[in-house]
């Protein structure tokens, strides 16, 4: 009986187009939070689900949409696109999947409970129309519902009901979900071990329906073991060791040690996270600064001047040893909306900052405190140490505030700060997105400048960001090109770069770099 | 004695409440947990939603009545950052942690004793100069350092042992050992090393200042007049006249090493409790944070009162003491 199965095994495997068993080890520094699809919208969560579980519409090795679990889609109506679902598609555990499954999963997502809510917020319903097509109706015309689509997982409705995990996550309830350490997606590879902290094991789902497309047909891929090691120098040894075959996050320090040992690679590419920073330019007074009898940052000129000091190009080289994108916008060109005439920056000028602060009434310059994280972004205090030196040269007195993001995020979410480093990545790959959440007036609608803690406010920038979200066409991209511009002459942010992220593996191990930092093992290779 | 245990542990409740009460303040300033479980957009109902579902709009009081009611229950709810129970997690995690911790204690003590012995009885041998500048390296060089250097030499270089993780494990019950395989004991070896280097040198150090110093005392001087035989001597009078205090210093430390492996299992990655409290303080994750540092003081609470009944066994001149209700 064992030689049977094994033979049949055999047999598929070489029909697959595949010879032998092929592991990869990897590794990064965070372990996944849990399993359940629809529940924490992290990279260390996603990274491992979207091997899994499919979308709708999945993306292409340079971000783009391509066919996923629907093979086309069509805004029919301002108000309602419709997706044509793949036939013959099964989940792991063998339920069909359906147009109900796509329903289920959208409500699922809208729960309170799912921090996937940015990409169905204009859903106001999914209709199962007829077995292989749903129609999604939205509140307002949503240009760019197939970007966030392409974000969410479909789960299976008669497992998650089976299973009694309706909801991603209940906080109320003491019990383990189900979800947390159990999968059931139609993807590439299906989920065998889950130890948290420890070792999470996928496997090859041979009845795949992507593997005959032209980028995954090469992929032989069978088994993923991946591991988390959090102490940046045994990540490190662990890949020079032969421990792991890859590395999602090398530590930069490290970068040239690793260009020149023998058998690894590189990979290096942009990351879709800008890093900028932002400050309170609504309070007449700041919370930390020796003014007070106004606020400086309410003052355009002030605010060029902040930026003109930046010698960003001293921090491309030594602060990030050029592993950076220097910018004058705040999203790059992976997104879709970006403007190369628009990403223009601020000269580095010291004498004309000097000029504008004297201009402003502060020849002599003012103090403040730039509050900065130290564990959330590439380099995060350094930057901040070298905006603060560069700042003295021209007579602001800033004062360092670095600390973990934990705390670091609580104290800007209540407003309480002057100005802060931030770093924004952008999922939707959508500048909406970006507009929405950073630079809309906080007015309590959702979604609206849940990000905006130094609460700019424009009402022409309110005004081009609803046409953003109900246009389509020429004129959405007119009104993102206005708003850049508005972005660049009122200075609501002094962008700084966009991330490069490294990637580490072992010389016989092919992935392609994605500038979302999520890797792909369907189209890996191990040689 | 049985009078003796109970009011150790009436006085170790106060302990433990401090170490609650102190704990539980502390946790206002490791972050928000609310900011790390709504990640990146929310609304500000759901916000309050998580907040209210929490019980974090209760006043402190409240919130730590609550956290005493159910943890004397065994109750710690459910962790923030991977939605389980902490007692299973805790649970889950304790055996890495004592097993990693056991191993560094008794080499610790396999290797320290008879180095220390050897070192005192042969003051100015060269092998005793090399343990003792061997003890320096070991009391100066920070734990995480000596870590990386193992790491680099028998893993990077020499390709001998794992750099990382905790091996194949097998289940016994609800205990997982990594003692029954090749891959688990290979494991082991560079983390219990470097959790167990510091109590070793500073037991070779302890055991020789004591061997010195009894060895000077008038009941060796007649042990050896009688005629008795070097070994008798040395390790039937000698030795066991200095245990107390290792056993002292040993007890204690054996708590600091469950307590502070943290930095240990960090840099092998090792998937034990101090791991996992690492990893809880990032993401302000305070049901686990809470219920780890209670149970580390159940540890040192027992530990400490398993020690004292050891003097017993070893000091007879305690238990004289004891009886005719002295001190």
């Amino acid at each position: 009986m064992r030689k049977l199965l094994l033979a049949a095994a055999l047999a598929g495997s070489l029909g697959a187009g595949w010879a032998e068993a092929r592991t990869v080890r990897w590794a990064a520094a965070g372990d996944p939070n849990t399993m359940d699809p629809h529940s924490q919208n992290l990279g260390t969560v996603t990274m491992v689900l979207q091997q899994i579980y499919d979308a709708l519409i999945s993306r292409t090795q340079d971000l783009g949409l391509a066919p996923g679990l629907a093979t086309r889609w069509e805004q029919q109506e301002p108000n309602r696109w419709r997706f044509w679902l793949r036939a013959g598609v099964r989940f792991h555990e063998g339920q069909p999947f359906t147009a109900d499954d796509v329903v289920f999963s959208i409500g699922r997502a809208q729960q309170p409970t799912s921090n996937y809510g940015i990409f169905v917020d204009t859903i106001e319903r999914a209709v199962a129309v007829e077995p292989p097509v749903v129609d999604i109706i939205t509140r307002v015309p949503d240009p760019i519902l197939p970007n966030k689509i392409a974000s969410l997982y479909i789960m299976s409705r008669s497992w998650a009901e089976q299973h009694n995990a309706t909801r991603p996550q209940d906080t109320r309830n003491r019990q383990e979900m189900h979800t947390v350490r159990a999968t059931n997606g139609t993807g590439a590879f299906r989920l065998q071990t889950r130890e948290p902290d420890v070792r999470t094991v996928l496997v090859r789902n041979n009845d795949w329906w992507g593997w005959s497309e032209p980028e995954s047909r090469e992929s032989n891929i069978t088994e993923i073991v991946y591991r988390p090691i959090s102490s940046d120098a045994t990540r490190i040894a662990a890949l020079l060791s032969g421990e792991v075959d890859f590395v999602l996050d090398p530590p930069l320090q490290d970068l040239n040690r690793l260009r020149q040992a023998q058998g690894i690679r590189v990979l290096e590419g942009p990351e879709v996270r800008t890093i900028f920073l932002a400050m309170d330019v609504h309070r007449d007074r700041l919370l930390y600064s020796d003014v007070t009898d106004r606020n400086p940052l309410k003052d355009l000129r002030v605010r060029r001047a902040l930026y003109h000091a930046i010698d960003i190009q001293a921090i491309h080289r030594t602060t990030m040893r050029g592993q950076s994108v220097v910018t004058g916008t705040f999203f790059p060109p992976q997104v879709n909306g970006y403007s190369r005439e628009e990403d223009v920056r601020l000269p580095y000028d010291p004498a004309r900052a000097r000029a504008l602060l004297a201009e402003a009434g502060f020849p002599n310059g003012f103090g403040i405190t730039l509050d900065c994280p130290n564990n959330r972004y590439i380099n995060d205090e350094q930057i901040c140490q070298a905006i603060v030196a560069m700042w003295a040269r021209v007579g602001v007195r800033a004062q360092l505030n670095a600390m973990p993001l934990g705390p670091f995020f609580q104290k800007i979410q209540r407003e309480d700060t002057s100005i802060y480093l931030l770093g924004w990545g952008v999922p939707t790959l959508d500048a909406l997105y970006s507009f929405q959440s950073l630079l809309r007036t906080r007015d309590g609608g959702p979604g609206n400048g849940i990000w905006n803690y130094g609460r700019y406010s424009n009402p022409r920038m309110d005004e081009l960001i609803v046409r953003m979200q109900t246009q389509s066409g020429e004129a959405r991209m007119e009104a993102i090109r206005e708003a850049l511009r508005i972005y660049r002459e009122d200075v609501p942010h002094i962008p700084l770069h966009h991330q490069m992220i490294p990637w580490a593996m072992r010389a016989n191990f092919q992935i392609p770099h994605m500038a979302n930092n999520q890797p792909y093992f369907r189209w890996a290779r191990m040689n | 004695m049985f009078a003796f245990i109970i009011s150790r542990i009436l006085q170790a409740l106060p302990v433990l409440f401090a170490v609650a009460l102190i704990s539980f303040a502390m946790f206002a300033y490791v972050g928000d947990p609310v900011a790390i479980m709504l990640g990146q957009d929310f609304t500000e109902a759901q916000r309050d939603q998580l907040i209210r579902d929490l019980g974090l709009d209760q006043p402190f009081w409240v919130q730590f009545a609550t956290f005493l009611g159910n943890a004397v229950q065994g109750e710690f709810g459910l962790s923030y950052r991977l939605s389980r129970p902490v007692a299973e997690l805790i649970a889950e995690r304790a055996p890495a942690t004592l097993e990693l911790a056991f191993t560094a204690a008794a080499l610790a003590l396999a290797v320290g004793v008879p180095m220390g012995v050897y070192t005192g009885l042969h003051r100015n041998s060269w092998l005793s100069r090399l343990f003792l500048t061997f003890s320096l390296i070991g009391v100066s060089l920070p734990t995480f350092l000596i870590g990386i250097l193992l790491i680099l030499v028998f893993a990077v270089w020499l390709g001998w042992l794992p750099s990382f993780g905790r091996g194949e494990t097998v289940q016994i019950g609800g205990w997982s050992t990594g003692l029954l395989t090749v891959s688990g004991l290979k494991a082991l070896i560079l983390p219990a090393i470097t959790l167990g280097l510091f109590q070793l040198t500073l037991i070779m150090r302890l055991v020789r200042a004591e061997m010195l110093e009894v060895l000077r005392t008038d009941y060796i001087k007649f042990a050896r007049a009688r005629g008795l035989p070097n070994r008798v001597v040395h390790f039937g009078h000698a030795l066991k006249n200095t245990l107390v205090p290792v056993i002292t210093i040993v007890g204690l430390q054996l708590g600091a090493i469950i307590a502070f492996a943290i930095v240990t299992e960090t840099v092998f990655q090792w998937p034990g409790m101090g791991l996992l409290f690492i990893q809880s303080v990032g993401a302000a994750d305070i049901p686990v944070m809470g219920a780890y540092l209670l149970l580390i003081a159940v540890v040192f609470v027992t530990i400490n009162l398993i020690v004292d009944l050891l003097y017993y066994a070893v000091d007879p001149r305690l238990r004289i003491g004891r009886g005719q209700g002295g001190h």
